[in-house]
């Protein structure tokens, strides 16, 4: 695949792993694992890109004695969402066409 | 392997990154690893998930800016003495010359590949002016009375541009090797630098 197109997919599916609350690295692989299996060096690349961007903001908590980075998606990130939704509905309506079986002669 | 072990062999492979930024990746994968464990995978199942540090530190320093590796080396780890400054001072004519020359070296070598696929691509330009040329001015003269000219202007027109199709994909592919390059070159001056570091 595309190597520009499917860097932008995997960012806005790590956006909608935290789209409903906030959530933590592994939880995020987990959610994701039945749709897309992702690496541990991926998915931090793409959260510190998505920090950088001001998609999503971290906060450290302590949790079982131990520090954990919690994930929360911005205003802004919630926008990436929409936008990727409704590029996609553009490219889903192409992907019909373009595999439509008769073609274009009906 | 333990998780204490992963981490200190995560710790060795990322030693020419910036403090800071090796502390936070040994932060993650400790999360990670914690996060497995508490799950009820065993320390070792939870490692294995995980992937081998080698792998893991590859694809760390691939994602790393070279600015960044460089930077770092660049600046040392403790204060010079007064000594040293005065030596790398005094030195300077030769390291730094040997230095502007290594850095010009590998740059134009660089470049001229880089000019390879240039010309590569002009070579493909030409053609397709020939061919368009040849068949436009090949008509004309056919036209204008002179016609086993023009036949042959139009000949050598399409030759051309046959010409041009298969360069075309030889453009293409030198074009895409020329990144491939580019890639591997950036990434072995990188891990060069790290290496550098491990063994101080």
């Amino acid at each position: 695949m595309d190597i520009q197109l499917k860097r932008g997919l995997l960012d806005v599916c790590v956006l909608a792993a935290i789209k409903n609350e906030e959530s933590y690295g592994y939880k995020m692989l987990k959610d994701m694992k039945p749709y897309l299996e992702m690496s541990e060096s991926t998915l931090y690349t793409i959260l510190k890109r998505l920090e950088l961007s001001k998609l999503l903001t971290v906060r450290t908590a302590e949790h079982g004695g131990r520090l954990r980075k919690y994930y929360k998606i911005t205003p802004a990130g919630l926008a990436r969402i929409e936008d990727f939704k409704s590029e996609w509905r553009e490219v889903m309506s192409i992907y019909r066409f373009v595999t439509k079986e008769d073609g274009a002669c009906e | 392997m333990s998780k204490q072990e992963f981490l200190a062999q995560l710790k060795v492979k990322l030693s020419g990154l910036p403090k800071a930024e090796v502390e936070e990746h040994l932060a993650f994968y400790s999360e990670m690893i914690d996060d497995r464990m508490e799950e009820g995978q065993t320390e070792e199942d939870a490692l294995s998930d995980i992937g081998s540090v080698d792998d893991i530190a590859k694809q760390i320093i691939a994602d790393i800016p070279l600015l960044k590796i460089a930077k770092e080396r660049m600046t040392p780890k403790r204060r010079l003495k007064v000594w040293e400054v005065v030596l790398l001072a005094l030195g300077s004519p030769i390291w730094l010359s040997l230095g502007v020359a290594a850095i010009a070296v590998l740059l134009s070598l660089y470049i001229a590949l880089c000019a390879v696929v240039v010309s590569v691509w002009a070579a493909f330009v030409s053609l397709v002016g020939c061919g368009v040329g040849g068949v436009i001015g090949g008509t004309v003269l056919a036209a204008t009375g002179n016609a086993p000219a023009g036949g042959f202007l139009i000949g050598a027109g399409f030759v051309s541009a046959g010409l041009a199709v298969l360069l075309f994909f030889g453009c293409k592919s030198a074009t895409k090797s020329i990144f491939w390059l580019t890639k591997k070159y950036v990434l072995s001056i990188k891990k060069c630098l790290i290496k550098k570091e491990n063994t101080l």
